[in-house]
Formats: structure tokens, C-alpha cells, sequence
């Protein structure tokens, strides 16, 4: 027992610092670097809820980012009509919820890659009425204006109270995710990935699982999406398009597809490197994708994999012992 | 024994018949399992055993007869809500949560039976199930892997894992399917040991389908034995050992 | 009438395009259980690689027709194989769907980067003279498409099942483990598939690229219909895929021309998860089973 509450010690520690860096780093940055990090924390919170689809209910979904248009634009459209920004959450969030559900029955259909195609579809279904329907979104021209959130006497009008503002709901969303993560729910998340048959034997009702593991997933790409119409003031479809789901999928995958902090990592890559690479100019998405490629076929449990991995070389677990490899102890 | 008891199977079934295309894989079985007893399902490869079990599990609607635990119609029914129903079982690969430790395993075997979906949400990681799945673990005296992953032990371990797994919730009937494939002689007299021990500490009832006859014999107490989709014979270990028709239905064509 | 016919031609001549890409695809999931998000960007880039041939090294167009050929099957089949799917393969399908999706960024960010991101002109390999078939203006280049398509496939389902070589292939898809026990060289056969998937995708780069230009930007919707003929029609077999390919292709053509321009991308879309709810093994697919 020892062991283990050193290690938690530890972990508790390591996000002790990680909270104070979030809170410290930005201080006297040039506004993009706030905005960067801004864009961090949401695509974090995105990538959060596609791990819990994918990474700990093993569902594979192509939409997420169908589910931040969902959420940006009923912010949005909210906020554009005078509503203020908390009173468009619920709103957003429980849209989200709710188409996500429908996502989910296909689900209880189809795996794996028929799975992927369904939601691909689906990504692009949702892009093109979002395009299509100039009515209520602008079509392409997209949505522009639109405020940011104001409580009481703090203003979120600048990126370094934003970021902040962004950060607080970061946290929430985390804290949420941990609590679902670790309750009964979560070991139901991670039995459906493991063994879905063996889970239905033992009377998880794994239809309930993969419908709530969509819908929950969903919630949290319709917050983050509530987040960015804030941060850029401008949406447009093709902010929202399949190329965007992909991107949040690499995140999870970049960082460790089930594992919590997979996602911050994760996300921290997709977003960052681009910014590193920049002065490549033309040649950034192809040294970018290149280094994805080389990064699955060598380390292809995610980042966290690696720290895995070290923490193995560093801290060996108790082994089994070779004479229980083969029974049980007798008495 | 109160007559009652007596009077009420725990699992009945009556002229189950199961085709594929155009052959008949159970031909009208019926049997009941009184509570308590330790059946034996044997026969020859092709025999039904199989088509039979899954019948019973619910995974296939039988094309006529019927399956009822405790006096319930079962057939067709989804396996969460059957496991509900108090029927547990075992699984010959792939039983255990490979990336879950083993107390894990055993907690999610039993967390579906206590509270609400939101009892389960909001309620203690382990759903209050700690020192029962501890026990369990201990009955089987797994102690010492309590925290290892499900997927780093030994086969023969993972059965045992498996069992405690269909055990957790307390069922009246558990279904056990060929629990001795593949696991060593050490292990087997263990495991052998344990299931007789819980079903006399219990009393639940258990239903085995099995090859291996050593195994079957000297834990069961009932046997039927089945051939080409019929019951030909059923009885004590003893009788079905002497039985002409069995020996031959084994050696036969 | 004739507009309803010249509409239904095209549409199908497209269709064929599109089938050949989709079996192609089918093929290396078959055989492989690899789904290649690329499947798109190995249409767009043979393209390129002829116009290579012709514009930096000078060659004919006919040869360069063949050096396109040959760099595309050994850098889209054999490659592909050994560098991407064999190390990613094991580590499970979506990692390996992420890998294939990164190789198409790569793929098209490469095209526009190296050769240039405005639409070149792509020699056609026959004239498009409209002709005159029942009263329709139908062009030459359609027909043509429509019959080197079909012919193909007629190849290569003779191919699979009447020589040896095939029926190994075949045998590898449906069962590699019993496959490997008779002798089959497995991984052998594997390789052929992707081979053959490359030689598919130049196939219908050359037939469709004159009409459409070399883009990088052309393997996106490309790729997307791919799959969706190929699961529409039937993963189980080839011709499924050719099912679904002509399907796809005349059934876009005609919602274009005669219900709806801005949801036209909506079709096959629909059409996907239709079939992917409703009838799994596709139109044409058995449910039991894998065959090539």
C-alpha cells in the first residue's frame, strides 16, 4: 500500500505544478501566446470528451467537431440575441447531449470502422446544413461579433481574463470528467471497451453504456464549442469540417487514447507544433503529418505511452513471481 | 426442504428443439435442475451441448420449447437482463477485463446489482463493494493479485478470476461453460475444490458443460448425457459411467 | 428523354471510376483489414506523377503514362505496406486509420508543395467527342471510362477466381491462418493487394483526372465516395463495390441535375448510414462471410 499512495502523492504534486504553470504562464505574454493557450484548454476540452467516447468506452467517432459547431453556434446565435453567455451553455450542452444520443444508436449497430464511417458521414451532414442554411447560420459568410461573457464587474473582454475565464471551466470540465471517470460509470465505460459480451453477462446494460458514452462525449465537444465562439468571434463552417474532427481525434490518439491527462498532451501537440514548425511556411503540414506517422509507428499508445513506459524503468512494479505464474496459492 | 422448493426447478427445460439450415442440433431436450444440484451436461463432439447451453443463455431463441429460470420464460432474453434474473456464467476465452486489476473485475461484476444509475454515478468509486469482492477474491485465494491486471495472469488464474466474476452478484444459477479447458492438473483439483466448496457453502445451483470427464464425474452430481441432439442418458456419476449407451455413443460413429 | 440518358451515361461512366477506386479499397480491407483513409490522395497522386514524367523529365506522354505506373504501385503499394501498415497494423485499426489519414495530409500537402496548388491540365487519353446514341449527345471519353472500367474488373475477378494466384489471394481473405497452413505464402499475397489496390487507383487517376485536373485538393471527395461505394454495394465482395461505385455515380449525376445542387454531397451520405443501419453487408454482400 505504501507504494501506491507515494505514486498518488505524486500525481497530486504533478498537477499541483501543471495548475500553477497554467496559472503563471501567461503573465506578460504577447496576446497570441495567451490566445494560443486559450485554444489549448478548449481543444483540451474537446479531446476530453472524445476520450471518454473512445479512449475509455472504445467507441470510435469521427464528430466531434460537429458537436463544438453544435455548441458554437447556439452560443452564438444565443449570445448575438442579447442572451448572455451562461444562459446559452445549458442550452448548447444539452443540444449536444441530445443529438449525441442519436449518434449513439448507430452505435449500437455497427463497431469499429463501420462505426467511423457512420460519424465521418454524419460530420459532413452536419457541415453541409451548417453551410447550406444561410437563414440561421450565415452559410458560408459564417457568424461574427459575437461578445464575450461579462460577470458582474469582470470582463472577459481581453485574452489574459479570458484565458483565465477559460481555464476555470477547463478545470470544471476536468473535475466532472475525473468524477465520471472514477465512479461505477467509468468502470462500465472501460468494461464495454474490454469485453462488451462478458459486460453484458454481468448485467451492465451496454446499450445504455455506448448511448451515454456518445451523449457525454457530445456535451463536452459542445462546451468547448461554446468556448470558441467566444475566443475568435468568428465562426464559419468550415471551421467545423471533418478535417477538424480528425484533428481532435489525433489529439486523444497523440496523447493517450484512455488515459485522463491524454488529452492536455495531446492537444498541446496538435496545437503547439503547428506554431513551432511555422517558419517552414508551405512545408509544416508535410513535416507535420510526417511526424504523426512516425509517431504511431513507433510509440502507438500515445504519448502518455512513453512516460509509461520510463515510469516502468524507474519504478518496476511488483513482478509476478515465476511460481505463481502457474497456480494460485495452495494451502 | 420445504416441498415448495422441491416443487420449483431452478432451471426447466421443455422439448427445446434448435436447427441450422438443415440440421437438427437439438432435438427436444428437456430436464430440470433442482436448487442446489451440480449438473453435468456431457456427449460427444456434435452432440447439441453447445447449441443447448447458448439456448438457454438466451443468445439463441430456440425454434420450439421452452427455458424458464425460476418459473420465467428466458428465451431470447437479453444476457444483462438474464444476469439480472440471478444467472450467472463463465466463459471458456476472453472471460476478464484484461486492462482492469482483478478487483476491479469483480467489482464491476457485482455493481450493476446494487442502486441506481445514479446511486452509481454520484455514489462511492466502488459502489460499497470492496470487502465483498475481497472476500470472494480471498475464497478463491487470489489475494496476492488483488491489484494485478486482469490480462497479466495466467489462464488457468483468469478462470478463477471468471468465476468469482459470474459469482458476485449472488446468483441462483450459474453456468458454467467447459470451465476445465486448458488448465493445468494443480489447478483444476483447486478450482474444482472451490466450486464444490461454494456450491454446498451457497447452495446455488450450477449447470456444467464439460469434456473432461474426471472433471465432470467427481464434481457433479447429477449427469446428462447427450447425443446427435437427444438426451440419452442421465444420472449419478456412477450410472452414466456404467451405461452401456453412453460408452457407446462415445466410441461410436 | 436523351438528357435522362445522357445523365444516366455520364453518371455511370463516373460510376466505373469510382467502383474501380472502391474495389480497390475493398481489397486491401479484405486482405489486410486495413481501411485506407487515403484512398483519395492514391487517386489524386498518380496524376502528378505523369505530369513529372512529361514536365520535368521530358518523356512522352505514354511513357510517362508508364512511369506514373510504376511509381505509384511500388510507392502507394509496396511502401505503403512495409513502411506504414505492417509496423502500425498490430497496435489496432484506429491507430492505423489516423496513420492513413495523416499519410493523405501528407500525400496532398506534398502535391501542392512540390508541384504547385492550381489545377493542372491532365492530357486525355481519348477524345471527348460527344457521339450520338439513341438521340443523346454522349460523350466518347464516357464510354470508353465506362468500358476500360468494366473490362478491368471483368480481369480481375477472372483473376481471382481462375488462377492460382487469385484463389491464394482469396484465400488469405477468408481465413490467412488456415490459408498460411496450405502452403499459401501469406504475406505474399497481402502484398499483392496492395499492389494491385495501387494499380487500381492509377487506373482511375488516368481515366478521371482529364476531366477534373490534377488538384491536390482531388482525393478528398474521392476517398469519402470510395468507402461509401464500397459499403453501400457490399464490403464482402467485389462486386459489390462495382455496385455501389455505379450507383453512387449515377444517382449523384441525376440528384445534381434533377432535385438539388447544394445537398448533393448529402446523398451518399445518407445513403451510408442508411445501409450501414439498415442492411450492414451492403446491397450486394452476404452477411456471412468474406470473399474477394
Amino acid at each position: 500500500m505504501g507504494a501506491r499512495s507515494l505514486h498518488g502523492a505524486w500525481r497530486l504534486l504533478l498537477i499541483v505544478a501543471l495548475l500553477a504553470a497554467a496559472i503563471l504562464l501567461p503573465l506578460g505574454q504577447k496576446n497570441y501566446f495567451i490566445y494560443v493557450m486559450t485554444s489549448w484548454l478548449i481543444f483540451a476540452i474537446a479531446a476530453m470528451g472524445l476520450n471518454l467516447t473512445l479512449g475509455y468506452a472504445g467507441q470510435i467517432s469521427l464528430a466531434q467537431a460537429s458537436f463544438m459547431a453544435i455548441g458554437a453556434y447556439t452560443t452564438a446565435l444565443m449570445t448575438l440575441a442579447g442572451w448572455h453567455w451562461l444562459a446559452s451553455l445549458p442550452v448548447g450542452l444539452a443540444f449536444c447531449f441530445v443529438v449525441g444520443l442519436v449518434l449513439g444508436y448507430p452505435a449500437l449497430r455497427v463497431k469499429g470502422h463501420f462505426l467511423a464511417f457512420v460519424t465521418l458521414a454524419f460530420n459532413t451532414l452536419v457541415f453541409l446544413v451548417l453551410r447550406n442554411e444561410e437563414w440561421l447560420t450565415g452559410g458560408t459568410y459564417g457568424l461574427s461579433g459575437m461578445p464575450r461573457p461579462e460577470f458582474g464587474s469582470f470582463s472577459t473582454d481581453k485574452q489574459l481574463p479570458f484565458y483565465y475565464f477559460t481555464l476555470g471551466v477547463t478545470v470544471l470540465a476536468a473535475l466532472g470528467l475525473w468524477a465520471i471517470v472514477r465512479s461505477p460509470w467509468g468502470r462500465a465505460f472501460k468494461a464495454l471497451r474490454e469485453n462488451p459480451i462478458r459486460a453484458e453477462s454481468l448485467g451492465v446494460d451496454t446499450r445504455r453504456v455506448t448511448l451515454l458514452a456518445f451523449a457525454i462525449g457530445s456535451a463536452y465537444g459542445g462546451l468547448a464549442g461554446a468556448l470558441i465562439t467566444p475566443l475568435v468571434q468568428f465562426i464559419d463552417p468550415g471551421s467545423f469540417g471533418l478535417a477538424h474532427s480528425l484533428r481532435i481525434l489525433l489529439m486523444v490518439v497523440v496523447g493517450g487514447a484512455g488515459y485522463f491527462f491524454g488529452p492536455f498532451i495531446g492537444a498541446a501537440v496538435v496545437i503547439l507544433l503547428p506554431e513551432v514548425l511555422r517558419f517552414t511556411e508551405g512545408y509544416y503540414l508535410i513535416i507535420y503529418s510526417a511526424l504523426v506517422i512516425v509517431m504511431l509507428v513507433f510509440v502507438p499508445s500515445g504519448l502518455i505511452g512513453i512516460f509509461g513506459r520510463l515510469r516502468e524503468k524507474l519504478w518496476p512494479k511488483r513482478q509476478v513471481r515465476a511460481d505463481m505464474a502457474e497456480g494460485a496459492r495452495l494451502p | 426442504m420445504s416441498d415448495l422448493a422441491m416443487s420449483d426447478p431452478v432451471l426447466s427445460v421443455r422439448n427445446v428443439e434448435k436447427s441450422f439450415g438443415g440440421i437438427r442440433a437439438v432435438r427436444g431436450v428437456s430436464f430440470d435442475v433442482r436448487k442446489g444440484e451440480v449438473l453435468g451436461l456431457i456427449g460427444p463432439n456434435g452432440s447439441g451441448k453447445s447449441t443447448l447451453f447458448n439456448c438457454i443463455l438466451g443468445q439463441l431463441p430456440p425454434d420450439a420449447g421452452e427455458v424458464s429460470v425460476n418459473g420465467r420464460n428466458v428465451s431470447g432474453m437479453r444476457a444483462s437482463e438474464l444476469n439480472k434474473l440471478g444467472v450467472g456464467r463463465t466463459f471458456q476465452q476472453l472471460s476478464v477485463f484484461p486492462k482492469m486489476t482483478v478487483l476491479d473485475n469483480i467489482i464491476l461484476a457485482g455493481q450493476e446489482h446494487h442502486g441506481t444509475m445514479l446511486s452509481r454515478l454520484f455514489g462511492p468509486s466502488d459502489a460499497g463493494l470492496t470487502e465483498e469482492a475481497e472476500r470472494l477474491i480471498a475464497f478463491f485465494r487470489l489475494t496476492h493479485l488483488r491489484d494485478e491486471l486482469a490480462g497479466s495472469l495466467s489462464y488457468g488464474q483468469q478462470k478463477l478470476v471468471d468465476a468469482a466474476m459470474a459469482f458476485m452478484a449472488g446468483p441462483s444459477l450459474v453456468l458454467l461453460d467447459e470451465p476445465a479447458g486448458g488448465v493445468n492438473l494443480t489447478m483444476l483439483a483447486h478450482f474444482k475444490e472451490r466450486l464444490a466448496a461454494y456450491n454446498v457453502e451457497h447452495g446455488t445451483t450450477f449447470v456444467v458443460i464439460e469434456h473432461n470427464m474426471e472433471f465432470v464425474m467427481s464434481l457433479c452430481t447429477r449427469i446428462i448425457v447427450l447425443a446427435e441432439g437427444a438426451v440419452i442418458a442421465e444420472g449419478t456419476p456412477d450410472e452414466i459411467r456404467s451405461n452401456q449407451t453412453v460408452i457407446d455413443a462415445y466410441l461410436g460413429g | 428523354m436523351s438528357q435522362f440518358l445522357q445523365v444516366l451515361l455520364s453518371g455511370l461512366a463516373t460510376g466505373a471510376v469510382y467502383a474501380l477506386v472502391a474495389i480497390g479499397f475493398t481489397l486491401v480491407w479484405q486482405a489486410a483489414q486495413t481501411v485506407n483513409f487515403a484512398q483519395g490522395e492514391f487517386v489524386m497522386l498518380p496524376a502528378f506523377f505523369v505530369l513529372i514524367g512529361m514536365n520535368w523529365l521530358g518523356l512522352s506522354f505514354w511513357i510517362s503514362l508508364l512511369f506514373g505506373l510504376v511509381v505509384s504501385v511500388v510507392l502507394l503499394g509496396l511502401v505503403f505496406k512495409k513502411l506504414i501498415v505492417e509496423p502500425i497494423l498490430p497496435h489496432g485499426g484506429i491507430t492505423l486509420i489516423i496513420a492513413t489519414m495523416a499519410l493523405g495530409i501528407l500525400l496532398k500537402e506534398s502535391a501542392k508543395e512540390f508541384y504547385g496548388a492550381e489545377a493542372q491540365p491532365f492530357p486525355a487519353l481519348f477524345p471527348g467527342d460527344p457521339i450520338n446514341l439513341f438521340g443523346a449527345a454522349v460523350s466518347l471519353r464516357d464510354l470508353l471510362n465506362l468500358a476500360i472500367s468494366l473490362g478491368v474488373v471483368v480481369l480481375l475477378t477472372l483473376f481471382l477466381n481462375r488462377t492460382r494466384t487469385g484463389r491464394c489471394m482469396q484465400a488469405t481473405a477468408q481465413n490467412p491462418a488456415v490459408a498460411e497452413i496450405l502452403g499459401v505464402d501469406v504475406k505474399r499475397m497481402v502484398l499483392y493487394t496492395f499492389l494491385i489496390n495501387a494499380a487500381l487507383a492509377t487506373l482511375a487517376s488516368f481515366l478521371i483526372t482529364p476531366v477534373y485536373l490534377a488538384k491536390f485538393s482531388n482525393g478528398e471527395t474521392l476517398g469519402l465516395i470510395a468507402f461509401i461505394a464500397a459499403i453501400v454495394g457490399g464490403f464482402n465482395q467485389i462486386r459489390g463495390a462495382l455496385v455501389g461505385g455505379l450507383l453512387i455515380g449515377v444517382l449523384d449525376n441525376l440528384t445534381a441535375t434533377y432535385v438539388t445542387a447544394q445537398y448533393r454531397a448529402a446523398l451518399p451520405l445518407v445513403l451510408l448510414i442508411a445501409i450501414i443501419l439498415v442492411r450492414p453487408q451492403g446491397l450486394v454482400g452476404t452477411s456471412e462471410g468474406r470473399a474477394v
